[in-house]
């Protein structure tokens, strides 16, 4: 009763306002300032985007507002006022009957927000009873119409699942549904959708939109993806080292970004439409680090293109409104006089003479992989399914590019990498290297010099290396696996290794867990290219890192693959950098490819609607930028029961009728072999309009 | 050749550096240093021996002296008493402190040399390798273990010998458990896949990929083990099953004095304090790394 009231007085009032917010954390080695002094107001209906790399200090501040912090962690000055009152003031009784009722917080994993042993339903209805003193039947009804507004299917059957029993992007909505139980007027994202699939993401995205408006609540939304923070908020932050650099309405920080960082952030994500030969990525040099004794001025400076001696590293530098607007605030010294800066356009017509035309070094032909899963009890029997993670698929590399493999979590991407390098022996079909058949060799049965042509690196930095190994001994095994090197020559191999990673030679005799990811991450690049390879194969190699850690590892992979002419086969779900980095694409759905071809032709029209979705589906950090939302239904359907004409059939929107059902489609060729494995007739997708327009144009 | 050199110094520091600061991190645990001061001071008493002993351990000097009591018929005095048989008991638990840690030790090694093969094979190459150690160890678990020591010294006699072996044989099952479970987690990481992929065999692959990885659980229970295992030997002594009977042994000592165990405590109490003090220094030892290595 009394909070509507008290939303209403508020109207003009901030919800939130941070008043020169510090956070210290205490560990065994002292305090660590994580946050010198925040200020921020956030007012009703309003959803601020806080930004920045790993480390700056945004879910900190997420946890400060909550009053979540850890043992370790502390304010040490300034105030959190909500909606009036001084969270750091009240008792905690007060703080039990604000959160998860005036404001709500959703984590970036769902599972670590939901109870495992009870189901759906009762998590939900907890909330209206303990808040509001609700009766169960009444609990009941709320939260069947909340799973109905974030549009899960069957709310009725839903209340009575576990947690475990939905995929991942059902999960998170369950976890909005419950952060939106209680209608809080402050909802705190932390990094929501990182988790998820491209599409799911993008459908879990128009939800948050749609529901902020519908409730007017005002959210403060965690991300390091730029492009989710475009699509969901009015305003942008963004964060270094625990300070705010630049703050403002998006549109206006995004056309006229005043502070470096927020420059840097920007030049080094990889766009929809912009390629390696057109805009190369420019990482941001150097990585965050909080110091132990703030520098005087820029906390930024250390790493700044822009730095001037004197001016940025003297006094303080205080937030500044950046020319003509009374809401764009900045701290830069130099915000005055900084360039204009330089965007690349849009990408020219490369000239497609100019590519060369080498021959197929990788050839994939009618490959299969089944697996046999025993629905039973192990040793009892019971029957067997078949799952088909990978069927049929037909793929050429050749000497000297990048083909990409694109597509969403379980399209049998990383189980071709798998039998490309023979961890494990496809079901049928045929790989060859270069005229040798690599169908029945698995890794064990390799020849020595088919194991040095072909490398892999790997996704995850933290596995990639061994922790009891130096990385010296990483990169001299390969080496003297492969070279048959030794002691002098050896060394200097792996110095010039290191060399050709940009590490420096000290790093030899450190041991992987002294490094950073970015840092891991070219270590086993170096390890890959010891016995210099002819075909590279990189599964998700970016994208476990920073955006500016990303950018720098893109380039170098592109950099020394030109350089060595070595094919690149680059895995991944992320369509930006897939568009950057490579030659030619393949989209992988359900173990199939639904089209292929050179990326040029493959992220224009004619496209195959899965293309086509997946496009539209990619957060774009651009506020001009305007893509065609299509949002699919459902969720893949399993490999376990896969349609039997077209695996896209299930969810496509632009489905013609039984015949996607029944018939599996063939594959329709366009200009220079590029292919689309569609019923659609071939007027219609070459009909089709681009996904991504921009406001200009439109106008 | 100067690259060499250059290659080579910076090794040596580098190493020293490690082990002094993996010596730094023990201290910044009491738990972990009482632990180390236990051991270390029995270790030392055993080095020491025939030092320290103020008489020979077997010899039969003077019956049933209480502590303190000076020896009659010589120089010296019995600091902890003797036994029935007039042996020197401050001898004896010195002299034993050798038998036993010699013992521990080996007996503990060989478990650990056996039981790590064994769940190395079992955990990386699995199938029917794994089925049959995995249920050959189940049964030899399933007896209790006491039972199982009993009857295998009562079966191929009592020697120092047959002692490592019964340890070996009882204790190797449940360290081999422990590695294969290891072994599953560690054999799915990618560094294992890219020495797969630059063609290291399986030898290799175990040893050098995933054995130094699965260290730190290793030494916590390594350490536990031994305590165990230290009981073992005692118990078995206590049972009649330990070491033939001249040589001192903690287990023995208690075992010969039981039925005096009224009249004269400190035969059974000291040997006792003992057994309990190095178990009890070995198992703070695995406290204070468990703890360490949960801290980072």
């Amino acid at each position: 009763m009394t909070e509507t009231t008290a939303a209403k007085t508020s109207q003009d009032s901030p919800v939130l306002d941070l008043q020169d917010l510090r956070i210290s954390y205490f560990t065994r080695s002292g305090e660590i300032n994580v946050v010198p002094g925040l200020d921020l107001k956030l007012y009703p209906g309003e959803a601020i985007g806080l930004v920045g790399e790993s480390g700056c200090g945004k879910s900190t501040i997420g946890y400060a507002i909550m009053r979540y912090l850890g043992k370790a962690g502390r304010i040490t000055g300034g105030k959190v006022i909500f909606e009036g009152q001084d969270l750091y003031a009240l008792d905690e009784d007060a703080l039990r009957r604000l959160r998860g009722n005036r404001m709500a917080m959703v984590y970036q994993d769902p599972m670590s927000s939901l109870n495992p042993t009870m189901t759906v339903g009762a998590q939900l209805m907890e909330i209206p009873i303990y808040h509001f003193g609700a009766s169960k039947s009444d609990a009941h009804a709320r939260a069947i119409a909340m799973l109905e507004e974030v549009n899960l299917p069957d709310p009725e059957a839903m209340m009575r699942r576990y947690p475990h029993q939905l995929s991942g992007g059902q999960q998170q909505r369950v976890v909005i549904a419950m952060a939106l139980m209680a209608e809080p007027s402050l909802l705190i994202m932390d990094e929501p959708t990182t988790g998820l699939d491209v599409t799911v993401e993008a459908a879990v995205l128009d939800l948050i939109a749609a529901l902020r408006r519908k409730h007017k609540t005002s959210i403060i939304f965690i991300s390091h993806n730029l492009g989710t923070v475009v699509r969901i908020c009015d305003r942008i932050g963004v964060l270094y080292a625990g300070e705010l650099v630049e703050e403002g309405p998006i549109r206006d920080v995004f056309n006229d970004p005043r502070h470096p960082y927020t420059r840097g952030l920007l030049s080094c994500i990889p766009t929809l439409d912009a390629d390696k030969n057109s805009a190369p990525l420019v990482p941001i040099k150097g990585t965050v680090s909080v110091p132990r004794q703030r520098p005087p001025g820029c906390v930024f400076a250390r790493r700044c293109e822009y730095l001037q001696d004197g001016l940025c590293t003297q006094d303080t530098i205080c937030m500044g409104y950046a020319p003509q607007s009374r809401k764009h605030r900045v701290r830069c010294a130099r915000q005055h006089s900084l360039p204009p800066l330089e965007r690349s356009g849009a990408s020219e017509a490369i000239d497609v003479e100019a590519m060369p035309h080498n021959e197929a070094i990788l050839a994939i032909n009618g490959l299969k992989k089944y697996y046999d899963q025993s629905a039973g009890l192990g040793l009892i029997g019971g029957n067997n399914v078949q799952v088909k993670a990978i069927d049929g698929i037909n793929l050429r590399a050749r000497r000297g590019e990048t083909l990409a493999i694109v597509g969403e979590s379980g399209c049998g991407k990383s189980t071709l990498a798998k039998i490309l390098t023979g961890l494990e022996l496809a079901t049928s079909g045929k790989v060859t290297l270069d005229e040798v058949d690599l169908t029945e060799l698995g890794v064990g049965k390799r020849p020595d010099d088919v194991i040095r042509r072909l490398q892999m690196v790997f996704q995850n930095p933290d596995s990639t290396l061994n922790p009891s190994h130096t990385i010296g001994y990483a990169i001299e095994r390969p080496l003297r696996q492969f070279a048959k090197l030794q002691g002098d020559k050896l060394k200097k191999k792996v110095k010039s290794l290191l060399k050709a990673v940009n590490l420096p030679a000290e790093f030899a005799e450190r041991k992987p867990r002294q490094l950073s990811g970015g840092q891991k991450q070219r270590v086993a690049i170096a390890r890959a290219l010891a016995g210099s390879p002819e075909v590279i194969i990189a599964d998700e190699p970016v994208s476990a890192l920073d955006v500016s850690v990303q950018a720098a590892i893109i380039n170098l992979l592109a950099e020394l693959q030109s350089e060595r002419q070595t094919t690149l086969l680059f895995i991944s779900h992320d369509l930006s950098v897939v568009r950057y980095l490579a030659d030619r694409v393949a989209v992988m759905y359900l173990g199939k490819i639904m089209e292929a071809g050179r990326v040029e032709d493959v992220f224009a029209p004619p496209y195959h609607p899965y293309t086509e979705a997946l496009l539209s589906a990619v957060p774009v950090p651009d506020p001009n930028v305007r893509s065609k939302r299509i949002v699919l239904q459902g969720k893949p359907p399993s490999v376990m029961d896969r349609p039997k004409g077209c695996p896209f059939a299930t969810r496509c929107h632009r489905k013609i009728g039984a015949i996607c059902d029944e018939v599996e489609p063939v594959e329709q060729r366009f200009s220079s072999g590029h292919r689309i494995a569609c019923h659609l007739p071939e007027a219609e997708l070459a009909g089709m309009e681009p996904v991504l327009t921009t406001d200009a144009a439109a106008e | 050749m100067s690259m060499t050199d250059q290659a080579a110094t910076p090794l040596l520091p580098a190493r020293l550096r490690r082990f002094l600061r993996a010596i730094a991190l023990l201290r910044e645990s009491p738990v972990a240093m009482i632990g180390t001061g236990l051991i270390l001071f029995w270790v030392l008493v055993a080095i020491l021996a025939p030092l320290l002993a103020p008489f020979d351990p077997n010899a039969t000097l003077q019956p049933f002296a209480k502590p303190g009591t000076a020896y009659a018929a010589g120089h010296g005095t019995f600091w902890l008493g003797t036994d029935h048989l007039g042996r020197d008991i401050l001898s004896r638990i010195i002299w034993g402190s050798r038998t036993v840690l010699l013992y521990g030790f080996v007996a503990t090694a060989c478990a650990y040399a056996v039981g790590i093969a064994m769940g190395l094979a079992a955990g990386y190459c699995r199938g029917w390798l794994d089925e049959l150690l995995s249920r050959a160890s189940d049964i030899i678990l399933s007896f209790p273990i006491l039972v199982l020591y009993v009857v295998i010294i009562a079966t191929i006699g009592a020697s120092g010998l047959n002692i490592v072996l019964a340890v070996t044989f009882a204790s190797a099952p449940a360290i081999m458990r422990i590695v294969r479970g290891l072994v599953l987690e560690i054999r799915e990481r990618d560094y294992v896949a890219a020495a797969k992929m630059r063609g290291e065999n399986a030898v290799y692959i175990m040893f050098v990929e995933i054995l130094p990885n699965a260290r730190g659980p290793l030494i916590v229970d390594a350490c536990l083990r031994m305590g165990y295992v230290t009981i073992t030997i005692g118990a078995l002594g206590f049972l009649g099953l330990g070491l033939p009977p001249p040589d001192p042994d903690w287990g023995g000592m208690i075992n010969e004095a039981r039925s005096m165990a009224l009249a004269f405590p400190h035969m059974t109490v000291l040997p006792c304090i003992a057994i309990s003090s190095l178990v009890l220094g070995l198992n703070l030892l695995a406290d204070g790394l468990r703890e360490i290595s949960l801290r980072d």
